[in-house]
């Protein structure tokens, strides 16, 4: 039973990661119509500024703000200067991200070398807590925390807002928007920057809970976002939610019931199922 | 409508008022300019020429032998993900799984088990048409986006299998090395490098002949058909999906085709290119020579392989650099990446388009294009 | 003339729609656009709102406009019911609305809400569970929310039950006393109604332009040039 609890608060600790992530990349692309690989370039970002606000100031939360705030600026100024040329031309968009992931990467490895580096993490995260007799880092607490709050957060912003009001009807139909008066520009902007941001608060998520930062951490987790966007549907705020809660706690359970690698496995397979029915993702509406 | 399947304008045969005797002349001129390529590229094993910086000794020392070697391979690669990509118009984030079947059928094959060299190559070619068939059948069932999802999750499963290992023999992240002793003589040790130069020249050679030949047939026009509008190859009564998988088991094959060779040329088989990045730099490659275009990503490849192992090593060698030209130099994917950037941004044609000539109603194609993207939404 | 369009030519991707449009439109009252299933109308109305690729010159009350955005010519007054209604399915009544808001002018609710009484009882029904009726008369709504100087309609009758053409038609003849609009429509006893002056094209050229009464008191030729008898729709070919 305590390793039951503890795989689910494990696996709801993933999926909280896989949420903030792919919430962003969702909006992105429905919205945009962007498939965003330079995410994995604000995850980095957010993590290796963490890392080095926090070993300056001594205080995470300054490192995890500071590293969120410069990934929504540059998030912004990546929108405007160099996506907008691209309106409408989808391929053209997505090497452009590519190009931006590659070259970012690069460029973090040339700073700071390829090898992990530690992050001083505090130690009340590494503390357990007891749940059920299973003890539970309290840092998985934190990313569900975080997680929820930023659910929250997005899905009052989406439901009482206006600029919400503008992306929800942009997800469905672009072009309506801008017949109505509306300059969408800048809705891709702000939602580009809430998407960075939320990448560089997972990635500093990240770096807490693996104990270090490496310049390949935005990747991998980046793909695992991808099919969380896709099986939630693309353009689907709450799809992305209810996929990462479905796939964190999928793989969890399979990685530790059955044979560890089998979760990731499990989670690609689910993917190629979901494809195969229902293309449109769980709650999406747009065909690919 | 008039034709609904335009070819694809290839350099100088577009321009209307050539006369036939010229356009005759201009194809003898291609050819002959083809055929001493390619006699210049068989006979460098002959050549002790010295060429500074761009190569580090002698082209026909070890060193660069091996360098040529890899460009020839991923030329080759690049070519195969270009039919895919640029040609029938499927973005596939998977591609290096084929590259990745290759290279590990052929290791682990000779490794583990008792076959020889040439059956172990047969076993490559009949997995080689196998796996794509079965994957792609499954993977065209959608198109666009979902279409690249699923070959990146394909291949991420591929790379988890890889790097996991779970029946101990992928040799994880380390990688595999190739069992020598199976192999020819000739095509072990440092000083057969020509040999091993000569087989990459082969498969390039081989994949040119064959995607070009493809590209030309009925099939191959289909397929750049579907890449411009493919609602209207569905209402002239073809069905896509059997041409899209006739090119995708193409591509695939001989990218497994490929990375046997590969295999034998770097000694093994390594876990980078079942990872997502590498794909990515196929991409890269395709884009930088030029997408769509005869030899846009045969070029693309060769000066991206070439960059990224040159730059690497010639910023370990020059000792005086300061550290911050050294470090970007010591990461050849900052400066690929960034140009790469600039390429999407400011040159969407890549290299090969520098040299060519844009046909007229491509000029007017390209203007129109360019209003729709001032005018902010043109869909 | 509140519209003047000059040589107007859409190309998407290799085929060449509209061929030097050139037409004009008077304040004031209803301009029927007209024309055969394919013959342009909707491209046109896409290209003078900026969402279709166009070269040629449009000026909106004497305001060069041929090189602005969608967003800056809507602002300008301009006001666009597409074929297909384009209303927000996932949006509901009262939020399709709020979002047609322009920012600083004064929003009609009362005279949409007058017009269209079945919207302010569905005010919070999400827009994609009402019925075709309900949902044009939302994108009508939206369009009239704001002063316009001019309205682009597309086809408003288009799978409207014939009682609800009826009533289109004279919500359409409310409108057109306050605002001048552009209507392209294929029921033509809709358009004799309404329409003061007409526009036909024809394979992505103007063949005719004129009074509307004119063009469809003769038999003869408002069957050559939109393929069916006055009281019925026009159509015919593809």
């Amino acid at each position: 039973m305590s390793s039951f609890v503890l795989m689910t608060a494990t696996g709801l600790g993933l999926a909280a990661l896989y949420f903030l992530v792919a919430s962003g990349l969702s909006l992105i692309f429905g919205l945009m119509g962007v498939l965003n690989f330079a995410h994995a370039a604000f995850l980095t970002l957010g993590g290796y500024t963490a890392w080095l606000v926090t070993d300056a100031t001594g205080s995470l939360v300054l490192g995890i703000v500071a590293g969120v705030a410069l990934a929504a600026g540059a998030g912004a100024l990546t929108e405007s200067a160099l996506l907008r040329r691209m309106h409408g031309d989808h391929v053209p968009q997505v090497l452009l991200t590519v190009g931006l992931l590659l070259a970012f990467t690069a460029l973090v490895r040339a700073v700071f070398g390829s090898d992990a580096r530690p992050m001083p993490v505090p130690r009340w995260m590494t503390d357990v807590t007891s749940i059920a007799g299973a003890p539970i880092p309290n840092s998985r607490f934190v990313l569900i925390v975080a997680a929820v709050v930023v659910y929250a957060a997005l899905a009052l912003f989406l439901a009482r807002t206006r600029y919400g009001l503008i992306v929800r009807a942009g997800v469905e139909n672009r072009a309506m928007v801008t017949a109505l008066g509306i300059d969408v520009r800048r809705a891709f902007t702000l939602v580009f920057a809430i998407g960075t941001g939320l990448a560089a608060l997972a990635g500093s998520l990240v770096a807490l809970v693996q104990d270090v930062v490496s310049p390949e951490q935005g990747m991998s987790l980046l793909i695992f976002a991808f099919i969380v966007v896709i099986i939630g549907g693309l353009g689907s705020f709450h799809g992305s939610a209810l996929a990462a809660l479905l796939v964190g706690l999928v793989q969890q359970y399979a990685n530790f019931y059955a044979l560890t690698g089998m979760g990731d496995l499990v989670v690609v397979l689910l993917l190629a199922g979901i494809l195969l029915t229902r293309p449109q993702g769980l709650l999406g509406r747009r065909l690919a | 409508m008039t034709s609904a399947v335009a070819p694809v304008a290839t350099t100088g045969e577009q321009s209307p008022v050539s006369a036939p005797r010229e356009r005759t002349g201009r194809r003898a001129y291609r050819w002959g300019i083809g055929i001493g390529l390619i006699g210049l590229a068989i006979a460098l094993p002959y050549l002790p020429i010295q060429i500074p910086i761009v190569f580090n000794g002698p082209i026909n020392s070890p060193g660069p032998m091996h360098l040529l070697s890899l460009m020839c391979v991923m030329a080759a690669v690049a070519m195969t993900y270009d039919l895919l990509f640029g040609y029938t118009g499927l973005l596939s984030f998977g591609h290096g799984l084929y590259v990745a079947l290759g290279m590990y059928t052929t290791t682990v094959l000779l490794a583990e088990t008792d076959l020889g060299l040439g059956a172990t190559l047969l076993v490559v070619l009949g997995v080689g048409l196998v796996a794509p068939l079965a994957l792609g059948a499954v993977c065209l069932r959608v198109s666009g986006i979902a279409f690249a999802m699923v070959t990146l999750a394909f291949a991420q499963a591929g790379a988890i299998f890889v790097i996991r290992d779970p029946y101990d023999f992928t040799g994880g992240e380390l990688g595999r090395a190739m069992t020598y002793e199976k192999l020819p003589s000739k095509l072990v040790g440092v000083f057969n490098a020509p040999y091993r130069y000569w087989l990459a020249l082969g498969l390039l050679l081989l994949v040119v002949v064959v995607v070009r030949w493809a590209l030309a047939s009925r099939p191959g026009r289909v397929w750049q058909a579907i890449r411009d509008n493919e609602q209207r190859v569905a209402v002239l009564g073809l069905r896509p999906y059997s041409f899209k998988l006739l090119a995708f088991t193409l591509s695939s094959f001989l990218a497994t085709l490929a990375g046997a060779v590969y295999a034998l040329v770097v000694g093994g088989a390594h876990a980078e290119v079942t990872q997502a990045t590498f794909t990515l730099g196929l991409l890269l490659m395709a884009v930088l020579g030029g997408t769509g275009r005869p030899y846009g990503a045969l070029i693309g490849g060769m000066v991206y392989t070439y960059l990224v192992h040159r730059l690497g090593s010639l910023s370990s060698s020059v000792q005086e650099l300061p550290a911050v030209i050294r470090a970007p130099l010591m990461e050849p994917l900052l400066l690929l990446g960034t140009l790469f950037v600039l390429l999407v941004l400011f040159l969407p044609g890549g290299l090969v388009s520098i040299v060519e000539r844009p046909a007229p109603d491509l000029l007017r194609r390209l203007r129109a294009a360019l209003r729709i993207r001032a005018s902010g939404e043109g869909q | 003339m509140i519209l003047h369009v000059d040589k107007l030519n859409v190309f998407l991707g290799e085929s060449h729609i509209l061929h030097d449009v050139s037409f004009e439109v008077p304040q004031g009252g209803v301009t029927a656009l007209l024309g055969r299933n394919g013959a342009g109308k909707t491209t046109t109305l896409r290209a003078l709102m900026a969402l279709a690729p166009a070269t040629g010159q449009i000026r909106l009350a004497g305001q060069e406009i041929s090189q602005e955005l969608t967003h800056q010519i809507v602002r300008r007054g301009v006001g666009y019911v597409p074929e297909n209604r384009e209303v927000f399915a996932g949006l509901t009544v009262q939020e399709n609305l709020r979002l047609a808001e322009r920012p600083g002018g004064p929003h009609h609710y009362d005279r949409v809400f007058s017009l269209f009484p079945r919207l302010k009882e569905r005010l919070r029904q999400r827009a994609g569970t009402m019925s075709g009726g309900e949902q044009q008369m939302l994108a009508l709504a939206r369009a009239l929310l704001n002063d316009n100087q001019l309205l682009l309609i597309d086809e408003p009758s288009q799978g409207l039950a014939p009682h609800l053409v009826t009533e289109l038609t004279e919500v359409l003849a409310q409108v057109a006393d306050l605002v001048t609009v552009l209507l392209v429509e294929q029921n033509l006893a809709m358009v004799r109604r309404l329409a003061r002056h007409a526009i036909v094209l024809d394979q992505g050229r103007v063949v005719w332009t004129g009074s509307a009464e004119e063009l469809l008191s003769d038999q003869d030729t408002t069957r050559q040039l939109l393929g069916v008898g006055v009281a019925g729709r026009s159509g015919g070919g593809v």
